[in-house]
């Protein structure tokens, strides 16, 4: 095990991209702490709450309110807080407008990582505080490269061209025309646990493992819109492009959009959020969230890939005898604790359960495994239902802490038999070409140190 | 023929989701609703003009499509000083906003955990043409889609020229552009993985 440390020798860019995120972290974890609640510490403790009067000050009054905040945290509304909520009236109906807020006591948020420009940058998924396999919408994770495309639907096409019989243009009301389908899937981004490889570096799961999220996407196949068209032989790839200021594009091969590609209009039972790429969106199920084209307004079809910025500079993984893997697009199997994790302090020995969260991009999950002693000795978790294809899977694990050190790790294991594997057995393999290592598709296992006090730190233990 | 082949997939896809319903475990399952619509046709959309499709362009390796014009060097330096310096760097070394563009080269080949490699045009890209199609489509960062084609091959010009990948003297246009062999041309291998075996 080695202590966590931030010192990295990178090349400047790298370098202040890497010390960016670590500040990022730093900021939400002093502005969690600086809140922090009054009275005993709750197991998860990220439930930052700012009085202007301490809550110990409405108890001594008795009856009074207690006082709110300066400031409602994101998604909510600040209220009063009777003393009693059984001695009067709640809040009227339809005080919201029609469109609901969470609790004010739920803080949480996703931390924009402290990239130089705000609108090629990311957020992450507070993993920490999930409950359940759904992100909800407003904290699934984002990566813009040009800012959140504004889009009137009703001035949103989808043009299709290339090797086509008849080129087609859609509407964004014909696209939805089209037999639909749901799927509750993972998308993430392959460069999620980039600052892991060589040590671990970020303290929360929410900075090493949130850039991983769930959503019933709704849409329809892309087969039927390209077939619609009608596909020309030859035809092997789709460019797909995206109607942000970066006018993303990604060619995917022509085998997975006739596979289980779709175009998704819906996320989580309303259209799709404009972070997430309102009014349309590729999902490729599995594959990387890169892929994933947001704001889709184009799709052309080649018979050779077209070799675009993001699948040559970017998202490929660079081995040390200098040649890059490209169009790396599966997700392989992976798992993290997230109770407990980094961060956290238990409040002593005893009962606790352990949970997290487990994923394929090939399929299911078959198998968790817990190790609370580093990897020596395996138990398996349970896997709680539902268990869906190229989704989170949460699992569970009772454990009784005796109070001494430990290493808490999860090893996931999908359908095709493939066991995910330590982060040792990665770079046995990838080698480390950097500090960053080969940067993408970092699925190793993921270590929690439980200190003798009941604090929770990011650690390297194979 | 396309089409039969194309209805035996959504027959098997369909077969695939009775199977995971009824247990039966699939290499990969799935579960698709899909219903059985078979190869049928919805007539949906419409019959876009040639100047809506004109509109749009991707450029692949070997440089079909690009667009008549041309850049040089010494064009490309003013394009790049009034365009792109405040980003990339008067060097273009790079500088918080923007990627370093050139230098590099010998780096790739790395193992070291603490010696990071430098990815940049000249050392990583493997093809000139994604530059046109990058620059033209997002670049300047303040400005997207703000420079004529002449401006683009000019920089294009510029960058490589300082690369020493041409000679300050060539002149970048759709025919030139697709020739110009990238020092990582060969760089890019496939995907291997699964690649840990247990």
């Amino acid at each position: 095990m080695t202590e966590p440390s931030h010192r990295f020798e990178l090349d400047d860019t790298t370098r202040r991209k890497v010390e960016a995120m670590i500040e990022a972290e730093e900021r939400y974890l002093a502005a969690v702490r600086q809140g922090s609640d009054v009275g005993p510490p709750a197991p998860a403790r990220l439930t930052g709450r700012r009085y202007f009067l301490a809550a110990a000050a409405g108890a001594a009054t008795g009856g009074l309110p207690r006082i709110v905040r300066a400031k409602a945290p994101a998604g909510a509304v600040e209220r009063q807080v009777p003393a009693d909520p059984t001695r009067e009236q709640g809040v009227p109906t339809g005080e919201d407008g029609g469109y609901g807020s969470r609790s004010q006591f739920e803080t949480e948020t996703r931390w924009r990582f402290g990239t130089a420009t705000r609108e090629s940058s990311w957020t992450m998924t507070p993993l920490d505080r999930s409950t359940g396999i759904i992100t909800p919408s407003g904290l699934h994770f984002e990566r813009h490269h040009a800012g959140i495309a504004i889009i009137d639907p009703a001035q949103h096409s989808l043009l299709v061209h290339g090797l086509v019989e008849q080129p087609k243009k859609y509407s964004v009301a014909e696209v939805r025309r089209f037999p639909s389908l749901s799927r509750i899937l993972f998308i993430e981004c392959s460069g999620n646990g980039l600052t892991e490889w060589s040590k671990p570096t970020l303290k929360t799961v929410q900075g090493t493992h949130g850039l991983t999220s769930v959503s019933e996407w709704t849409g329809v196949p892309l087969a039927r819109v390209l077939e619609e068209a009608g596909l020309k032989p030859g035809a092997k790839w789709v460019l797909a492009e995206g109607s942000d200021a970066a006018v993303m594009t990604r060619s995917i091969p022509l085998d997975k959009c006739l596979d289980d590609a779709f175009i998704a209009y819906g996320q989580n039972g309303e259209a799709l959020r404009p972070a997430q790429g309102y009014p349309l969106r590729l999902v490729l199920p599995g594959w990387e969230g890169n892929t994933h084209i947001k704001w889709l307004r184009r799709l052309e079809v080649s018979d050779v890939p077209f070799q675009t910025r993001e699948e040559t500079s970017k998202y490929t993984d660079l081995m040390p005898d200098g040649r890059a893997r490209q169009f790396t697009f599966v997700m392989e199997a992976k798992s993290v604790i997230t109770f407990p994790s980094g961060e956290m302090k238990l409040p002593g020995p005893g009962f606790h359960e352990i949970t997290g969260l487990s994923w394929s991009g090939r399929g299911k999950i078959t198998r968790v495994q817990v190790s609370a002693d580093g990897g020596s000795r395996w138990a398996d978790a349970h896997l709680q239902t539902p268990v869906l294809p190229i989704c989170h899977t949460r699992f569970r694990f009772p454990w009784y802490w005796d109070g001494t050190p430990a290493v808490l790790q999860s090893r996931a294991t999908d359908e095709t038999g493939y066991i995910q594997p330590t982060i040792k057995q990665l770079v046995d393999v990838r080698g480390l070409n950097g500090p960053l290592g080969s940067v993408y598709h970092l699925n190793g296992i993921q270590s929690w140190a439980i200190a003798a006090d009941g604090s929770v730190t990011n650690a390297h233990h194979f | 023929m396309l089409t039969i082949s194309r209805t035996a997939r959504w027959l098997r896809v369909s077969a695939c989701a009775a199977m995971v319903t009824t247990g039966c475990a699939t290499p990969q399952s799935r579960d698709v609703p899909e219903v059985g619509y078979g190869a049928a046709r919805f007539n949906l959309g419409t019959t876009p003009t040639a100047g809506e499709v004109s509109h749009y362009f991707s450029y692949p390796a070997d440089g079909r499509g690009l667009p008549p014009g041309s850049g040089t060097y010494a064009q490309g330096e003013n394009v790049y000083r009034t365009r792109c310096l405040a980003c990339h760097g008067d060097k273009l070394q790079g500088t918080p906003t923007g990627d370093r563009l050139i230098g590099g080269r010998g780096t790739l080949v790395n193992n070291s955990p603490t010696k990071p490699p430098m990815k940049t045009i000249e050392s990583y890209w493997p093809y000139a043409t994604t530059i046109f199609d990058y620059v033209k489509r997002a670049m300047p960062f303040n400005a997207p889609g703000s420079l004529a084609d002449d401006e683009v091959y000019a920089v294009i010009a510029y960058i490589l020229g300082e690369a020493n990948i041409i000679g300050k003297d060539e002149l970048i246009d759709a025919k030139t552009l697709p020739a110009i062999r990238m020092p990582n041309r060969d760089g890019f291998v496939g995907d291997p993985r699964p690649d840990v075996a247990r």
